[in-house]
C-alpha cells in the first residue's frame, strides 16, 4: 500500500464533521503555521516540497505563490478551483465530499502564506451538494474559531466563502473562474496582465486546484523535505487518480507518484485491469485534453523502459509517442471500443465548451467536430483526415486560453496513433454505420 | 436549446418575455440572498448572481422567465441585460420553460464508454421523445449535459441536485417510476 497523505481518513466514519476530523489530527497545520511560522516560512516549507499544481498544468506552486504582487493596502485574493470539467477528472469532488475539512485546512494555511483576508471556493454549479457539505464544513470551522477575526489568537483573519458556477467548462482557466467569480460570463481575459498581478476585482489573486490546497496541510504538518522524498525527481508527493473508462475497478486512488502505470491499471490493489477480461487498446492518462496514448506505449515508452506515473515519465517521448499527466483523469478504453467515436465525442465536447470570443476556437471546434462526425457516420473522405491536421494548425497557439489547443492536440494524436482507424471509416462506410453503438443521440444532420 | 454552440453569442432571450409580474422571493429567502450579497465586499454584490440565479429557478418553477430575471437584477441593483447574459452563458439555466423534471444524461467519452449512448437511447424510447424534448404529459424533458464529474459512475445521469450512477435500464425504469410519483400532485 502507497502512504496516504490526503486520504488516510477519508474513511473514518463522521469525518466530515469538525469534531471527527479534529481528533484524527485535523487542523494541527493551522495551529503550528499560525503559531510558530511566518508567512514567508510557509511559502518556503511549499517551495522545499516540490508540489506542482494538481489542477492539470503541474507548475510549481510555490513559485506560483511567490510571483504574488503585494501592493501596500491592496487586498490580496486566494481562490480554489473546484470547477473540475475535464473529462475523466473527478478526484475533487471525492476529496471535497469526503473529507470537506481537508480543503479548509488547506485554505486557511494557505491564505495565510500569501497574507489573503478573504478568499473564495469556486465550484461548478453541478456539484450544488457538495458545496452544502462544504459550507457546513465551513460553518463549523467559524464556529470553532478557525476561521473568521483573530483565529486561535494570532491576530489573522480569514473570511472564506463558496460561490457556485453554472455549468461551464471554460470557467475552470483560471481568468474565466475570475470573471465568473463576479457575476460575468466566463470569457477568458488576455493574459498578461496575469492574476498574480490584476485578478479578481483587479486585486493580485493566486488560483490553486483543490489537491493543491489540500497537499499544503501535510506540506506544513511533516514539512517540505518530508513530502519532496515521496515520488521521484520533479515529480513530488502523491497525487490522486481518478481512473474510468472499462476497468475493473474505476474510482479515485491516492498514488505516489512514480508508481508504475502497469502495475496501478493491473493490479488488485489499484484498477484490477480491464472490465470484462478483454485487451486494453488506448488510454488517456491526464483528461480529454492531453494525448491518447496507443496500447504499446501505455506502461512502456518508445525506448522500452517501464511507464512510470509521473509528469515526465508520461511525457516521455513528448507528442510523438507520449502524453500527459494533467489533472490526472485516466481514462481506459477496450479493445472493442472505436477511436474514430471516441475523438468525435471529445471534438464536440470541446465546440460545445468554446467560451466563442475567439474565431479560430469557435469555428474550429465546431469544423473538427463536423468533420469528425461525419467520418465516425461513414461520410467522409480521405481528404477529411488531413482537413483536420489543417484545422488543427489554425487553431493552434492563435487564441486568448488553451482552450483551443486542448481541443486541437487530441484529435492530432488519435489521427497520429490510430490513423488506419479513421481510413478504415472512410473505406467502409456501411460497416462503419452498422456497427452496434447506439447513434440515437445523434439527431444533427450530417453535413 | 441543444447543440446551439455556434450560436452562442446571439441567443436571445427576449422571446420567453412575458407579461407575468415579478415573482418574488419569500422573507426567508431574502434573508438566503443577503448572505450571498455578504460574502462579497461592498459593492461587488454582482458575485452573488450565479448563487441567487440557482435559488431562483428552485423558487420559481425550474427556469429564468424575463420578469424573474428583471427581479433578479433589481435585487442586486444592476441592469437586467448583465442577468441575460449569464443567464445564456451557462448551461445549467434554464431559459425556456422545462417539464416538471429534468433529466440530464451525460454523453462525455468516459460515460460513452460504458454505455451512456445506450441509455439515452433507452429513455428516448421509454418516454418516446428525443433528447431536448419534453414526454407528452409534460412530465420529463430529456437533456444531455457534458461530463458531471462522475465518470467513474458511469452511466449516469443528473436530477435536480441529485446524481444517479452505475445507470442500468432496470434502474432507469426504476428512477422514472419514482418520479412520477414524486412529481405526479405537484
Ligand atoms: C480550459 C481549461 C479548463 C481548466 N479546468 C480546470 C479545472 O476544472 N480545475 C482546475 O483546477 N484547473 C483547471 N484548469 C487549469 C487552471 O487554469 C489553473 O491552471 C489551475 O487551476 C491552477 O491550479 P494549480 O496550479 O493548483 O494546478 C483549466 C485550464 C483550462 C485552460
Ligand atoms: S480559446 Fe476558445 S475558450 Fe478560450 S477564450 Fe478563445 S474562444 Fe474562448
Ligand atoms: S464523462 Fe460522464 S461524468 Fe465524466
Amino acid at each position: 500500500m502507497g502512504r496516504k497523505l490526503l486520504l488516510e481518513h477519508a474513511n473514518v466514519p463522521g469525518i466530515e464533521t469538525f469534531e471527527v476530523y479534529r481528533r484524527n489530527g485535523g487542523y494541527r497545520s493551522v495551529e503550528k503555521a499560525l503559531k510558530t511560522m511566518s508567512p514567508q516560512n510557509v511559502v518556503e516549507e511549499v517551495q522545499a516540497s516540490g508540489l506542482r499544481g494538481r489542477g492539470g498544468a503541474g507548475f510549481p506552486t510555490g513559485m506560483k505563490w511567490s510571483f504574488l504582487a503585494k501592493p501596500e493596502g491592496v487586498p490580496r485574493y486566494l481562490l480554489c478551483n473546484a470547477d473540475e470539467s475535464e473529462p475523466g477528472t473527478f478526484k475533487d469532488r471525492y476529496l471535497m465530499e469526503k473529507i470537506p475539512h481537508l480543503l479548509i485546512e488547506g485554505m486557511i494555511v494557505s491564505s495565510y502564506a500569501l497574507g489573503c483576508n478573504q478568499s473564495y471556493i469556486y465550484i461548478r454549479g453541478e456539484y450544488m451538494w457538495v458545496l452544502e457539505i462544504v459550507e457546513k464544513a465551513i460553518a463549523e470551522a467559524y464556529a470553532n474559531g478557525f476561521l473568521g477575526k483573530n483565529i486561535l489568537g494570532s491576530g489573522y483573519d480569514l473570511d472564506l466563502a463558496i460561490a457556485p458556477g453554472g455549468g461551464a467548462y471554460i470557467c475552470g482557466e483560471e481568468t474565466a473562474l475570475i470573471e465568473s467569480l463576479e457575476g460575468k460570463r466566463g470569457n477568458p481575459r488576455i493574459k498578461p496582465p496575469f492574476p498574480a498581478v490584476k485578478g479578481l476585482w483587479g486585486c493580485p489573486t493566486v488560483v490553486n486546484n483543490v489537491e493543491s490546497i489540500a497537499a499544503v496541510v501535510p506540506i506544513v504538518n511533516d514539512g517540505g523535505a518530508e513530502y519532496a522524498k515521496i515520488g521521484i525527481g520533479k515529480s513530488t508527493g502523491t497525487k490522486l487518480i481518478s481512473a474510468c473508462g472499462n476497468l475493473v475497478k474505476p474510482g479515485v486512488y491516492e498514488i505516489e507518484l512514480g508508481l508504475s502505470v502497469e502495475e496501478f491499471i493491473y493490479s488488485d490493489e489499484w484498477c484490477g485491469g480491464i472490465a470484462n477480461g478483454k485487451k486494453i487498446k488506448a488510454c488517456v492518462p491526464g483528461g480529454s485534453s492531453v494525448p491518447i496514448l496507443p496500447a504499446n506505449l501505455i506502461t512502456k515508452t518508445a525506448e522500452g523502459t517501464d511507464r512510470l506515473m509521473t509528469y515526465e515519465s508520461l511525457a516521455e517521448g513528448g507528442f510523438a509517442t507520449g502524453s500527459m499527466l494533467g489533472s490526472g483523469g485516466f481514462i481506459v478504453f477496450d479493445e472493442d471500443q472505436c477511436i474514430v467515436r471516441n475523438t468525435w465525442n471529445f471534438a464536440r465536447f470541446y465546440a460545445h465548451e468554446s467560451c466563442g470570443q475567439c474565431s479560430p476556437c469557435r469555428e474550429g471546434t465546431g469544423w473538427m467536430e463536423k468533420v469528425l462526425r461525419r467520418l465516425e457516420h461513414g461520410q467522409g473522405h480521405m481528404h477529411d483526415i488531413d482537413l483536420l491536421a489543417e484545422i488543427n494548425k489554425k487553431i493552434e497557439g492563435n487564441t486568448i486560453c488553451p482552450l483551443g489547443d486542448a481541443a486541437a492536440w487530441p484529435v492530432a494524436a488519435a489521427i497520429r496513433h490510430f490513423r488506419e482507424e479513421f481510413e478504415w471509416h472512410v473505406t467502409h462506410p456501411d460497416e462503419a454505420v452498422k456497427r452496434n453503438f447506439g447513434i440515437a443521440s445523434n439527431h444533427m444532420p450530417l453535413v | 436549446m441543444q447543440e446551439n454552440w455556434t450560436h452562442k453569442m446571439s441567443i436571445s432571450v427576449t422571446h420567453n418575455y412575458t407579461d407575468q409580474p415579478e415573482p418574488e422571493f419569500s422573507a426567508e429567502k431574502l434573508l438566503e440572498v443577503q448572505r450571498f450579497i455578504n460574502m462579497y465586499p461592498e459593492g461587488k454584490q454582482k458575485s452573488a448572481l450565479m448563487r441567487i440565479l440557482h435559488l431562483a429557478e428552485e423558487e420559481f418553477g425550474g427556469w429564468l422567465s424575463v420578469p424573474t430575471m428583471n427581479y433578479v437584477a433589481r435585487l442586486l441593483n444592476i441592469q437586467p441585460i448583465e442577468v441575460y447574459e449569464v443567464a445564456t452563458f451557462y448551461t445549467m439555466f434554464n431559459i425556456e420553460k422545462p417539464g416538471k423534471v429534468v433529466l440530464e444524461v451525460c454523453r462525455t467519452g468516459p460515460c460513452m464508454l460504458v454505455g451512456s449512448d445506450q441509455i439515452i437511447e433507452y429513455i428516448e424510447n421509454k418516454l418516446d421523445i428525443k433528447v431536448g424534448q419534453t414526454s407528452a404529459d409534460g412530465m420529463f424533458t430529456l437533456k444531455t449535459a457534458e461530463c458531471l464529474g462522475a465518470c467513474g459512475y458511469g452511466p449516469m445521469l443528473q436530477c435536480g441536485k441529485h446524481y444517479h450512477e452505475h445507470l442500468t435500464p432496470a434502474k432507469v425504469d426504476e428512477l422514472l417510476d419514482t418520479l412520477r410519483k414524486e412529481h405526479s400532485d405537484k
